[in-house]
This record gives C-alpha cells, structure tokens and sequence, in this order.
C-alpha cells in the first residue's frame, strides 16, 4: 500500500469520525422536545390525576414520534463510525 | 492497551458460495434466532391455551384471558368496534418484537438489532396502512393523494421512520452496552496496575474483569427491559394509529 493512498485513507476515516460526531448534535432536538412533552404531560396529571394511564401512554406515543429525527441521525453515526461507507471510493473495493 | 471496536451486523449461520467464492445466499443469525423466537411464543400460545374451560378454572387460563383481553381492549380504545379484526394480527407482532428484543437477556442477540427485521415488520404496517386506505377510499381515492407529490415522501417515511425507530434504539443500546464493557475492562486492567497484581486469566485465556461484574446490568434495566418493551409497544401503538388514520 503506498503512502499517498493510507493518506487518502486516514483523511477518509477522520472525516468520518467528525461526521459522526456531528450527526449527533442531532439529538439536541428529541431532548428538548421530549422534556417538554413529559412536562406537559405531568402538569396534565398534576391537574386531572384520573386521566394518568391516557395521558402517560399518550406521552410514550408522542415521544416516540418525537424521537425519530435523534434516530435518524443516530442511524447515520452507526454507519459512519462502522459501515465505513466511503472508504470503497478510494480503493474501488472495500 | 489496545482495545478494538468491534461492532458487527448478524453472524452468518450458513453460506452457499459461488465457483469464485462469493457469497450467493446466506442465512443471518437474526433468522436462526427469529424461529427459535416464533417457537417461544408458540409453545407458550400452547401451554396457555391446553384444555380451556368455559369457566376459568386455573391460573393459566385466567392468564391467557387477561392477555386477549386487554388486547382486545387496546384495538377497541386506539381503533374502533369494527377494526377487532386487528386485533390478532397486533397482539402477534407484540409478541414477536418483544420476545426477540427481550432475549437478549439470555444470551442471544436481538432481532430488532437487525434492521432486515424491523424493515420487514415495517413493511407489513406499510401493506396494511395501504391495504385499508385503498378499500376505505378506493383506488382511485389513494392515487388522488399523490397529486401533490409531497405526499408520496410521507407515504414512504412511514415506514422508513417506523423500521428505523426499533433498529435504532435496540441497536443504539446494544452498542452502548458493548462500549459501558470495554470502558469497564480497561478500568479493571487500570486497577490491576494501579495495585500491581497480574490479571486474572480464566481457563480460555479471558481476562478476568472485576468491574465488569454487575455494573452494566444496571444499564441493562434500561436499555434492554425498559427500552425494548416501550419500542415494542410504541411499535403496535403506531401501527393501530397509521391504520385508524387510513380509515379516514
């Protein structure tokens, strides 16, 4: 293997590292949303504790939906840091 | 110290291989482990329902009557009176999902860790959702949607997001898991230079961890019981919701 090619390698697997550490600033915005959605949901039983089993599995529900876009970006940090998924241009093979 | 990574998909269980040697079909660990999943939940459909009694008269049968009740219940509160037909179908997939994230707890890897798994049981959602939207509002009625073509990006991401949601959470846990041992070994090899005794080697040349006794189960609790039953349940909860919205 010659020198300009574990170059080009190390050049690859740094940006993937730093890409994958970017891809999860993108779970900032599941956090945020989903501690406001708990919020809500305990004033929601502070003021009406009858209706605790609705409000709860309804707040599990929208979590859940909330969470989605932190997997996305999850999803894309596991295939960077472990698919490797660029490395195959360089080589042409993996 | 070098301590690697090593994140793998599914093992292959078995392989055909070509003349040039490549891989032409192989089965994943995820299929060999799904069966053994389907037998779990048949024997214990069985061993519920061995001679029934029109009046309950043991335990099992009182058992097996809460589980389709409740149910039946769920169908009838996030659906309506006519959808009970769901109602099987929903309470297998549970079953299925949550028996094949749970047994990692006994040594297996989880199916939903595979995102083949959670792809094809997303597509089935995918099939009823249209299935019902079609027979609700014709076929006519379902393309007419798609005159505005944004709707077909929100046509496919419901699946996509619903696949990706159960694979990315088990699997999220299961890697957070892995990394909580590594991180735990090397402080164990730390504190066995730190006092300066040699580590402990096990028969098959394993070293022996102190921290990694019971430290990570507590992570465990969450990541894999608690996280997995509620992506279990938010699976079927998003299924009945997508298919009660077809109907309109």
């Amino acid at each position: 293997m010659n020198e300009a090619l574990l170059n080009a390698q190390a050049t690859v697997l740094a940006g993937q590292a730093i890409g994958a550490g970017l891809a999860m600033i993108a779970g900032i915005g599941p956090g945020i949303g989903e501690g406001y959605a708990v919020g809500k949901a305990i004033e929601t039983i502070g003021r009406q504790p009858e209706i605790k089993g609705t409000a709860t599995s309804t707040m599990f529900i929208g979590c859940a939906v909330a969470e989605t876009t932190g997997i996305y970006g999850l999803f894309v940090a596991i295939m960077l840091l472990f698919a490797n998924p660029f490395l195959k241009f360089l080589t042409g093979t993996n | 110290m070098g301590f690697e990574v090593n994140v793998e998909g599914p093992r292959r269980m078995f392989s055909i291989l070509s003349e040039s040697g490549e891989v032409v079909f192989s089965i994943s660990e995820s299929v060999v482990t799904g069966w053994l999943v389907i037998l779990i939940v048949l024997a214990a459909c069985l061993i519920l329902t061995k001679n029934l009694k029109k009046v309950p008269e043991t335990k099992r049968q009182c058992a097996a009557e809460y589980i389709v009740k409740t149910v039946n219940n769920m169908v009838e509160v996030n659906m309506d009176k006519s959808s009970m037909a769901y109602a099987p179908y929903i309470a297998a997939v549970f079953a299925y999902i949550i028996v094949g994230t749970l047994i990692s707890m006994i040594g297996f890897r989880s199916i939903t860790a595979d995102i083949s798994v959670t792809g094809g049981l997303a597509l089935m959602t995918f099939v009823l959702i249209t299935y019902t939207k079609v027979k609700f509002n014709g076929v006519g009625g379902y393309f007419k949607q798609f005159i505005n073509p944004l709707n077909i990006i929100g046509e496919v991401a419901t699946p996509v997001a619903m696949a990706l949601r159960l694979f990315g959470n088990v699997a999220g846990g299961m890697i957070i898991t892995l990394i909580l041992y590594l991180a735990l070994g090397s402080a164990s090899g730390a504190l066995y230079n730190l006092i300066g005794i040699p580590p402990i080697e096990s028969l098959n040349g394993y070293v022996f961890n102190i921290f990694q006794i019971g430290i990570p189960a507590v992570l465990s609790i969450y990541f894999d019981l608690f996280s997995g039953a509620i992506q279990s349940y938010v699976f079927i909860m998003l299924t009945m919701a997508y298919i009660k919205m077809g109907k309109e």
